[in-house]
């Protein structure tokens, strides 16, 4: 440990000609911990993660990773950083292990260490079997797992992962998330940007939420929802039903005062999670009302920015994990990143 | 979360580290094109195209002089021409790994900053020496036959057409670097190529031009390396052309050669 946060940045700005991506970001990342950036496209999660892993020239402000600075000394930086994009980087015409290989001697290793830490990486991630493979005929989920594999060759200290689980399918995204929580038991800093409130809220320590180029708040992701109101169940009754009976039941279990919208025959409150739905529907089939929906409904990065912005976080993609875009085709083309920076913002 | 020890070898010296960056970029881009034999095949098969279309379509309607069969005349553009259009793969290649993250991927590395770009070059330079002696068959096969040489001569020609690809690979380079596509690179790499090589020596003799295309395709680097070429595997006064030739390699390698690094270096997305 030293007395350096694992990342530091303050008033970091970065135009593409007219275009404002970062308009003075502050981020402070303590060793050891999962800080996630949080934000819809085009708020400039990408740009700050290209900068901080020194890919990117900003045009002001301080960029430090483990206390170095990333615009002046960016080759002291590179072996102690790893970074997995949105896209998986890996040559799809090479194996599972000719890439891990190939990786492994750029970062200098000898032949040997190299096919040696390759084989190691690839049996952790679940990939042995698939190692001797293209990576072409690889899944979404796997293309992915080789790819953080590359980033994690040289155990580097701090990890960047850019949107790591877009595009993946649920048991993918999950797979994904398992292994980022062991490397974090592991001791790697994680600085992780995300459009998924909920993928923040599995894996990371602090959260800066960042629209436009800048920070707009940051804590901790309780802090975060009790901000914005956490869970909120949403029972739809039969027709003749009693709204009103119903609404009592749901004030007895949720968190907060019960809502109801006469015209949708809903019943709305806020809850803390999904376990008091037992009770719920018991109490409603004690009064003798018949329950024609139920949804609870988790809060979003939409709600999030509601709440403090006053405006959705516009962009496709922001519905949550598995939503429209959502798929495990190949990867697209990684120049578009930046690009759509510019579009969205 | 590993056993192993995986401090860098670090007891070597610059030139050793970006030859041997080179060398695993070089070696990637080889197996890559093993394993992708169609492209090797097209990229053959095309040339021999040329070679049956010029020598049995055009060749009865070009006058090389009373002295020379076309087939002889036509082999030594055909293999310039081969060169500088596999050269063209370099800048596709890397525009290939651009779109994929690959670029972004090295550029975060500790690597050498120019052993991307030598490793590719390098490669593709192999991959056209395989090409050229493909063609050399193809050409035997139609007739074509070295002339009143020696073979340190017809060994010097090959050894011109493969500086020259080397050459004409890093222009490859910087367009490849500078675009944002594979597509972009395969069209913006190939249209300057066909004047170079249709308004030259290659497929039919200068002199028979008009006078103010004759002012460029007697200049120009596709020109003077087939004609360097032509005599050293046919016979003739080589030193003029031969010596322009390596000059005209020269001066593109030593101007494209750090623009493409400066491509490289230069944020990809900006």
């Amino acid at each position: 440990m030293t007395d350096h946060p694992a990342v530091l940045v303050e008033g970091l700005r970065k135009s593409y000609g007219r275009h404002t991506a970062l308009a003075g970001l502050d981020l402070l990342v303590a060793e050891g911990t999962v800080h996630g950036v949080l934000g819809p496209n085009g708020a400039g999660k990408t740009t700050a993660v290209r900068i901080l892993a020194t890919l990117l020239a900003a045009d002001g402000g301080r960029a430090e990773v483990l206390g170095v600075d990333v615009l002046r000394q960016p080759q002291l930086v590179r072996p102690r950083i790893g970074l997995t994009g949105q896209y998986a980087a890996v040559d799809e015409r090479l194996t599972g292990l000719e890439n891990l290989e190939m990786f492994g001697r750029l970062y200098r290793l000898s032949a040997r260490t190299a096919r040696a830490r390759a084989a190691e990486l690839l049996e952790r991630f679940d990939l042995a079997e698939a190692a001797g493979r293209q990576a072409k005929t690889y899944s979404g989920g796997m293309r992915r797992r080789l790819d953080l594999a590359a980033s994690l060759i040289m155990a580097p200290a701090v990890l960047f992962l850019d949107e790591p689980t877009t595009g993946l399918d649920p048991r993918s995204r999950q797979a994904m998330w398992r292994v980022i929580a062991d490397l974090v038991r592991d001791g790697t800093t994680v600085l992780l940007t995300t459009q998924y409130l909920e993928e923040a809220d599995q894996l990371a320590d602090r959260v800066s939420v960042v629209d436009t180029g800048r920070v707009i708040a940051e804590g901790t992701t309780d802090d975060l929802k009790r901000q914005i109101g956490g869970d909120r169940l949403d029972i739809t009754v039969a027709e003749g039903c009693d709204l009103g009976g119903a609404a009592e039941v749901l004030a007895r279990s949720g968190t907060g005062a019960a809502t109801v919208d006469a015209d949708e025959r809903r019943v709305s409150v806020p809850v803390s999670g999904a376990g008091i739905l037992a009770e719920v529907v018991r109490g409603l089939d004690e009064i003798g009302v018949t329950i024609v929906d139920v949804a609870l409904h988790r809060p979003s990065l939409d709600d999030v920015f509601m709440t403090l912005t006053g405006h959705g976080a516009a962009p496709a993609g922001a519905t949550g994990p598995g939503g429209p875009g959502g798929d495990d085709g190949p990867p697209g083309p990684r120049t578009g990143d930046d690009e759509r920076d510019l579009v969205k913002a | 979360m590993t056993t192993l020890d995986l401090t860098p070898v670090a007891r070597r010296s610059r030139l050793t580290w970006e030859l041997l960056d080179a060398w695993v970029m070089c070696r990637r881009n080889l197996m890559k094109t093993w394993r992708v034999p169609e492209l090797l095949v097209f990229a053959t098969i095309q040339p021999v195209m040329f070679v049956l279309l010029f020598s049995y379509v055009f060749g009865g309607a070009i006058d090389v002089g009373p002295d020379l069969d076309y087939v002889d005349f036509l082999m030594p553009g055909v293999f310039v021409q081969t060169v500088i259009f596999g050269a063209m793969m370099t800048g596709i290649g890397l525009a290939n790994d651009k779109e994929e993250g690959l670029i972004d991927r090295f550029r975060s590395l500790p690597m050498s900053r120019s052993a991307l770009l030598t490793g590719r070059t390098l490669a593709d330079l192999v991959r056209n020496a395989f090409i050229i002696l493909i063609m050399l068959l193809v050409g035997l096969a139609v007739g074509f036959r070295f002339g009143d040489t020696t073979v340190p001569a017809i060994l010097a020609g090959f050894g011109v057409m493969l500086i020259f690809s080397y050459a004409f690979s890093w222009v490859s380079a910087v367009i490849g670097m500078s675009v944002r596509s594979t597509e972009a690179a395969q069209s913006g790499g190939m249209i300057w190529v066909f004047p170079l090589v249709f308004a030259s020596s290659a497929f039919a003799r200068v002199d028979t031009m008009p006078g103010w295309l004759q002012a460029f395709a007697d200049h120009q680097p596709v020109t003077v390396t087939v004609d360097a070429v032509r005599a050293l595997f046919l016979g003739g006064p080589v030193a003029d052309d031969l010596l322009l030739s390596l000059a005209w390699c020269g001066g593109i390698l030593l101007l494209f050669g750090p623009l493409a690094v400066r491509a490289f270096r230069r944020d990809a997305a900006g």
